[in-house]
C-alpha cells in the first residue's frame, strides 16, 4: 500500500501548467494527503487564484499520476478554508521560478501592502531598483515588472 | 443556520461578480493600451471564478444546480446581480469608474464576510479579499492618474462619476432576507455597508481631484435583487449563454 510520503513523491510529477517548472507540491497547494486502510487516496488541493483555469488539468492529473503508481482508487478534493498564499510556495520552489525567469513572490506578514506588491527582484540580475508596469499580466498570478539596473522587463509570481 | 437567507446572499454576490466579469472581458482585444487589455481580460477571469466558488457552495451545500447551470442557465429575471452591472462597458471612463466604485464595495464586503458566522463563505471571503487587493490597487492607480492628469481626462471621469455613482447604490438594495441575515451574524446589513462605501468613495473622489454628486433618491435603480432588469441584461445574457444552450449537456 503506498505511504503519504510516496504520493507526496509521486505528486512531485505534477507540474503547474502554466510554470512547467514548478510541481503541485513545492507550489504548496496540496493541503493533505489522506490514505484509507483499502489504499484508497484522498489528495486535497487549494487553488492558487479562484478563477485560475488549470485547476481541472492539475485534479486530472495528480488521479493519473497517481494511477501509474498503482493507485487504484484516488480522488482530488478542492477546499477554500486556510487560503493559499504564495509564502507556502516552497524554498526549492523559488529557485526552480527564479531560473525559470519569473520573480518569486516576496514574503510577507498579514495583509498584503502596496509595498509588498511593488517590490520585485530582478530575475536576471537580482537588483532591487525596479517598478511595477502592471499588476496583472499574461497568467491570474503574474505581474509584470521593470528593471532599471538591466533594462529587462520581467513577470513577477504576484504576492497573493 | 438560516438558509434561504445565506442562499438569497450567495447568489446576490456571485451574480454581480458573474455579470461584471463578463461585461470586463468584452474589453478584450480593445483595451486602451495593451496593459489595460490585459488588466481587464485578468479582473474577469478573477471575478467569473469568484462567482464560480460561491455557485460551488450554493451547490454542494444546499443543493441548487450545478455552478454552469446556475451561470448559463437561468433567464435574466431569476438573476440577483445589481443593475450597474449590466450595463454596457460604454467608454474607458465608465468601466473605470464602475470597476472603482463597484471594487471598493466588494472589498468592504469581503472584509465584513471574513467574519461571518457562516464559515464556508468566512474562508472563501479570505481568500477573495486577497485578490480584490489587486483590483483595488488597478482601479485606484489608475483613477489618481488620469484624474489629476489633463482637463479632458478629468471631464471624462467626472462624467463618470455622475453617470454611475447614482446607479452604484444599487449594489447595497436590501432584500428581504437582509434582517435574517444580519440576525444570523451573517453579514452587517447593506445600509450599513452602503455608509462604509460612501465614506470610502468621497475619500478616494477628493484625492482623484473629483466630485462626488448628490443623489437624490438611490432606490431609482433598485430592482435588481428582486430580478428585475435593465434591457442590457437579457441582451448580455442572449451573448454569454449562446454556447451553453447549444447543449446544455455537453462535457467540456
Amino acid at each position: 500500500m503506498i505511504t503519504q510520503d510516496e504520493v507526496y513523491e509521486a505528486l512531485q510529477e505534477v507540474k503547474d501548467p502554466e510554470i512547467p517548472v514548478i510541481s503541485v507540491v513545492d507550489l504548496g497547494v496540496i493541503r493533505d494527503v489522506l490514505i484509507d486502510e483499502n489504499g484508497a487516496v484522498v489528495v486535497q488541493l487549494t487553488p492558487t487564484f479562484a478563477g485560475c483555469p488549470a485547476i481541472n488539468h492539475m485534479k486530472e492529473n495528480i488521479v493519473q499520476v497517481l494511477t501509474a503508481h498503482g493507485v487504484k482508487e484516488s480522488r482530488v478534493d478542492v477546499m477554500y478554508n486556510e487560503p493559499w498564499s504564495t509564502n507556502l510556495i516552497s524554498p526549492r520552489g523559488r529557485v526552480l521560478l527564479k531560473d525559470f525567469g519569473l520573480s518569486p513572490p516576496p514574503a510577507f506578514d498579514g495583509m498584503l501592502t502596496l509595498e509588498v506588491l511593488q517590490n520585485a527582484v530582478c530575475p536576471k540580475c537580482s537588483s532591487n531598483n525596479t517598478f511595477l508596469i502592471s499588476p496583472f499580466g499574461p497568467t491570474a498570478c503574474r505581474a509584470v515588472h521593470h528593471c532599471r539596473n538591466c533594462q529587462e522587463t520581467f513577470e513577477q509570481f504576484k504576492p497573493l | 443556520m438560516n438558509v434561504e437567507a445565506i442562499k438569497d446572499l450567495l447568489y446576490r454576490i456571485g451574480d454581480d461578480d458573474l455579470i461584471l466579469g463578463h461585461r470586463q472581458s468584452e474589453w478584450t482585444g480593445i483595451g486602451p493600451i495593451l496593459e489595460e487589455d490585459i488588466a481587464f481580460s485578468s479582473m474577469a477571469q478573477d471575478e467569473i471564478g469568484h462567482a464560480q466558488a460561491y455557485y460551488v457552495i450554493l451547490n454542494e451545500l444546499f443543493g441548487e444546480p450545478t455552478p454552469d447551470q446556475i451561470g448559463f442557465g437561468r433567464k435574466s429575471d431569476a438573476f440577483r446581480s445589481s443593475q450597474l452591472v449590466e450595463y454596457p462597458i460604454g467608454d474607458y471612463a465608465f468601466s473605470l469608474m464602475r470597476h472603482a466604485l463597484y471594487d471598493l464595495a466588494e472589498s468592504i464586503r469581503l472584509e465584513e464576510l471574513t467574519r461571518s458566522s457562516f464559515r464556508p463563505l468566512a474562508e472563501l471571503a479570505k481568500k477573495l479579499l486577497r485578490e480584490e487587493r489587486y483590483h483595488y490597487l488597478h482601479a485606484t492607480t489608475w483613477l489618481k492618474q488620469l484624474g489629476r492628469a489633463t482637463d479632458e481626462a478629468n471631464r471624462n471621469l467626472q462624467a463618470a462619476l455622475d453617470f454611475a455613482y447614482p446607479i452604484a447604490f444599487s449594489l447595497f438594495e436590501p432584500t428581504a432576507q437582509d434582517a435574517a441575515i444580519f440576525a444570523d451574524g451573517i453579514q452587517a446589513p447593506e445600509s450599513e455597508l452602503e455608509t462604509r462605501w460612501v465614506e470610502a468613495v468621497e475619500a478616494l473622489m477628493k484625492e482623484c481631484g473629483l466630485k462626488v454628486p448628490n443623489v437624490a433618491d438611490k432606490t431609482a435603480h433598485y430592482g435588481g435583487r428582486q430580478g428585475k432588469h435593465t434591457p442590457h441584461l437579457e441582451k448580455l445574457l442572449a451573448e454569454m449563454d449562446e454556447v451553453f444552450a447549444i447543449d446544455t449537456n455537453a462535457v467540456w
